[in-house]
């Protein structure tokens, strides 16, 4: 079974996003949630590094954070998942354990 | 599922407490049982009950406590931290020698042990921090 | 509700339990109640292992010397750590080199194996990035401070 892995901070502000696409292995999530979903962004400094991670992981980022931050669907990179906190419960649920990269 | 939550910092200055509560409500909405929610690190200070924020925006105390209440939930602030922090119960109040005493309804002051118990009894634990 | 004590706990369930650090210790309390979790948890008869990765390898620099910023040096609670059975401390690799440090810059941390005649030996294990990855996948539990 593989890892969910959470970033809640933005990459612009804190490794902890690079750390986290680090340590993934194939079949992992990722989920972006909080300032972390800056990192999901289209054409970003990081949409490419983050686009080679969704080639083998799967990506979502927190639907309600972003609208939060004046972003939606369109605004992030092709292969990142919108989820609301019920998905985000559900990654939880369906994934061995949840890494909380702070 | 049994789930365990773990809230490392405190209302208004950082999304966590925000985050975890949202995450709780969804989780009792899909039916999953919470195991625990468990404060630490500056997370204690969820549980103080002398805040009086804006009315205009939401009150996370009572946002937890009423939740708590609503599904019976157990939430725990951890004594060590809290004692760092000045967030106190009735009995830690006069077993230190302090005139008052602020924990919220709904919150209840115990040891790291019970954060240790969610991770082992709880099927996940998901951490909210900085 | 009563405190329940570790002893209640099914006995049968030993999970994998790994507390993660990644951040340096005195800028952030992090480190330090991170490291009481652990203590207490040694109670709870689990597998539990630490990580250090990030800039959580600081926590294990030797010579720590806090007089002059007037907090309490807690370095020496790691070095306790094999009492307690604790003893898979993981240094990521990588951590270490990005940061100019090598393994002779931290903590000598030992235990005594009493499965090979209470042989002193090194709680301190330097893993490469990729091994540390398995190892966290391993787990039943992650920790995140």
């Amino acid at each position: 079974m593989s890892t969910l892995h959470t970033v809640n901070k933005s990459p612009f502000e804190r490794s902890a996003f690079i750390s986290a696409l680090n340590h993934l292995k194939p079949g992992d999530a990722v989920l972006m949630i909080e300032d972390g979903v800056v990192g999901a962004r289209k054409a970003s400094a990081f949409a490419d590094l983050l686009a080679m991670a969704a080639e083998s992981c799967s990506v979502y980022v927190l639907g309600p954070d972003l609208a939060a931050r004046g972003m939606g669907e369109n605004d992030v990179i092709e292969g990142a998942k919108l989820v609301d906190y019920g998905g985000f419960v559900d990654l939880v649920t369906t994934h061995r354990q949840t890494q909380a990269w702070l | 599922m049994k789930l365990g939550i773990l809230v490392n910092e405190g209302p208004y200055t950082h999304q966590a407490s925000d985050s975890a509560y949202q995450f709780t409500k969804a989780a009792l909405q899909k039916g999953h049982e919470i195991f625990r929610v468990f404060f630490y690190n500056d997370g204690v200070n969820n549980g103080t009950r002398l805040t009086v924020p804006p009315q205009d925006d939401r009150n996370l105390q009572k946002a937890w406590s009423e939740l708590a209440e609503k599904h019976k939930l157990d939430l725990v602030v951890c004594i060590a931290a809290a004692q760092r922090r000045g967030i106190l119960d009735e009995g830690e109040a006069k077993r230190h020698g302090k005139n008052a005493d602020n924990i919220a309804p709904g919150f209840r002051i115990s040891g790291l042990g019970q954060l240790v118990e969610a991770g082992i009894v709880a099927d996940r634990l998901v951490t909210f921090g900085d | 509700m009563a405190d329940v004590k570790a002893a209640e706990i099914d006995s049968g369930v030993r999970k994998k339990l790994m507390f993660v650090n990644r951040k340096a210790p005195y800028g952030t309390i992090y480190a330090l109640e991170a490291l009481e979790v652990v203590l207490i948890s040694a109670a709870f008869e689990q597998d539990v292992s630490l990580a250090f990765l990030d800039d959580g390898v600081y926590q294990l620099m030797r010579g720590q010397n806090t007089a002059g910023i007037g907090m309490k040096n807690f370095s020496p609670t790691y070095r306790a750590l094999g009492d307690y059975d604790v003893t898979k401390l993981y240094v990521e690799k990588e951590s270490l080199e990005e940061r100019g440090l090598k393994s002779a810059d931290l903590m000598e941390i030992t235990y005594e194996d009493e499965d090979a005649n209470f042989a002193e030996k090194s709680s301190v294990r330097i893993v490469s990035r990729s091994e540390l990855t398995d190892i966290m996948a391993q787990q039943d539990v992650l920790l995140n401070f």
